[in-house]
């Protein structure tokens, strides 16, 4: 190896390491606007409530990671910083409990299929949505003992429709680079 | 021990990440307290931007309707269309506006008219949990606002503070499962709980079956909850049908709490009186009032038919005889009473109508065995009735009445 591979070498590793760091920034930059656009979406766009943009990030970061470890500490961090905006009559960490399953199950899901293909997102996003809402209702019926209603039909319609919006998120998402892959 | 953690090293974190969450979770539960530092700092991180966002929505939104709308116009007819969509979009824009602008008014007034002190305020954002039915305001601690406040429009009710901020305030909406109120309908005073599944309708519990609730009855907050002041609008009744045990009774709230931009904070609420029921038309057409019941009026009217006459002279009856009609226990009245003896002097004023019968009454039909009446006028005769004409059998030879007689009885007639 001579001085020029070495600086080449070099050069190389500066690039990625700014390349993670900006990864890392943007991710977390994305992550908090989908979290404010979950407060302001439905004030711009009505019947909007649907969607849920920090729940599909999380399955996006498990599935293209591969590290359980990682996307549970994504899930855990997403999940408690949309806790802190949730009403006070719910306590913080029902979300933060809910997303931390999430990631881990999306990132262990894909240590054993390909999760590249549309077909599989699609399926993931749709089953992922519907483990959340119904964990968070089970967990809000449990330990706080509020009886909220749970509407399986509904849920299934929202979970098709973010299933949907998943696809192209996901396709912009991976142009970005932002699993970091 | 190190190499089954090792192995399991994931799932290892997993559990002690979630069972971390758990234990805070139960800390706060058990402890009946919110974390106030994180949500403080969250939500003073996220409003800001409140002021950003409803810029880009009243500017934007409007720009963007314009280009998806006319981005399938033919092109020929693009120009021409292009205007008419224009000026539609203005049209709504400002029919959008004015509506505002007259809520707003009705806002205004209705915080000038209410005796509780409200303060105004603007909706900025919703919660993130979707099946959770909260919205933060533009009003917080610096303005007066404190936990526990109502949030209410000139059209009904909204919901009640649950967290206070500096700049902001989180309010729980009464379409919340978690959100009770108390309520009390306007025509019967029946008092029940506000309940809302959180899917859109609302019912009031606890009222009996026997309880009457009628539909389109309008029901109003009872006060007893100690949030809203007593006498504001919930909403009208639906529908109001027995159930198991209790009514089942559907309401439709008046005050739209999903889809407000301006709402009033109750700072010092006053209670009000219900508004009373308006009352019911069962008749359509209009009617003068019954006219007042004088007995003057009754006495002064004129016997004009022949019922009328004997309804009158049977009354006369009674009244010499002290027979009450219908009455238990009194004794039944004579009807073929012996007339009294006429006298110039008779006084005829309360049998004005009496004496005028008399005068005008039909001959009696004669009964066999009954003592004769002697017609009016003639009673000059002293000799009885009887004497003069004595009842007959049939048959037996009549004799001639004397020629100096001065009555003019007339001969019985025959049977």
């Amino acid at each position: 190896m001579n001085e020029t591979t070495e600086v080449i070498l070099a050069r190389r590793s500066a690039e990625q390491s700014w390349f993670s760091r900006f990864q890392a920034v943007a991710l977390l930059a994305i992550t908090m606007l989908a979290i404010i656009g979950k407060f302001y979406l439905p004030r711009l766009l009505p019947h909007t409530e649907w969607l849920e943009l920090p729940l599909l990030l999380t399955v996006y970061f498990g599935l293209m990671r591969r590290s359980q470890i990682q996307a549970l500490f994504f899930g855990a961090f997403v999940g408690l910083a949309e806790d802190s905006l949730s009403p006070a009559n719910i306590p913080i960490g029902m979300y933060g409990i809910t997303k931390t399953l999430v990631g881990y199950f999306a990132a262990s899901v894909s240590l054993r299929f390909n999760v590249e293909t549309r077909l599989m997102r699609f399926v993931l996003s749709f089953f992922f949505f519907f483990f959340h809402a119904f964990f968070y209702w089970a967990m809000r019926r449990a330990l706080l003992g509020q009886i909220v209603p749970f509407n399986p039909q509904d849920k299934l319609v929202d979970g098709v429709l973010n299933a949907i919006v998943a696809l192209p998120l996901f396709a912009i998402l991976d142009r970005m680079k932002l699993s970091g892959s | 021990m190190d190499a089954l953690l090792s192995r399991f090293r994931n799932l290892t974190v997993l559990i002690v990440v979630v069972l971390a969450q758990l234990i805070y979770l139960g800390y706060q539960v058990r402890a009946n307290r919110d974390e106030r530092l994180i949500r403080v700092w969250a939500v003073s991180a996220v409003t800001p931007m409140a002021g950003i966002v409803e810029a880009i929505r009243q500017n934007t939104i409007g720009f963007l309707e314009d280009y998806f709308i006319l981005l399938d116009v033919r092109e020929q007819n693009r120009k021409l269309k292009a205007d008419n969509d224009r000026l539609r979009l203005q049209n709504i824009y400002y029919r959008n506006q004015l509506a505002t602008a007259e809520h707003a008014r009705a806002l205004t007034i209705f915080q000038a008219q209410t005796p509780s002190k409200t303060i105004a305020a603007r909706v900025i954002g919703n919660s993130t949990v979707a099946s959770a039915k909260a919205v933060f305001i533009d009003r917080g601690s610096t303005s007066g606002v404190e936990q526990g406040m109502a949030v209410v429009t000139p059209e009904g009710i909204v919901g009640k503070v649950v967290s206070v901020y500096p700049l902001v305030s989180q309010v729980l909406l009464v379409t919340d499962p978690t959100f009770k109120l108390g309520v009390e309908s306007q025509k019967g005073h029946v008092r029940g709980v506000l309940s809302c599944d959180g899917l859109g309708k609302c019912k009031v519990e606890h009222i009996q079956n026997e309880e009457k609730v009628d539909k389109n009855e309008w029901f109003y907050t009872s006060g007893e909850d100690r949030i809203f002041p007593k006498g504001f609008p919930v909403g009208t009744v639906v529908s109001s049908e027995p159930g198991q045990g209790m009514r089942e009774v559907w309401i439709n709230l008046s005050g739209a709490p999903g889809g407000v931009d301006e709402v009033l904070v109750v700072l010092q609420g006053v209670h009000q009186a219900i508004p009373p029921a308006p009352a019911e038309e069962t008749a359509t057409a209009k009617m003068l009032p019954p006219p007042p019941d004088d007995g003057a009026s009754k006495a002064d009217v004129k016997p004009q038919t022949e019922a009328d006459k004997v309804l009158h002279q049977y009354e006369e009856i009674g009244k010499q005889e002290d027979h009450v009609y219908g009455g238990l226990g009194s004794n039944l009245p004579n009807f073929n009473p012996k007339p009294a003896p006429k006298t110039t002097t008779a006084p005829a004023a309360p049998a004005n109508a009496a004496a005028e019968s008399t005068a005008t009454a039909p001959p009696r039909a004669t009964i066999l065995g009954a003592p004769k009446t002697p017609a009016s006028g003639t009673a000059t005769s002293t000799a009885t009735p009887a004497e003069e004409n004595p009842v007959l059998p049939l048959g037996a030879p009549r004799r001639k009445p004397a020629t100096g007689a001065t009555t003019t009885q007339p001969a019985p007639p025959r049977p």
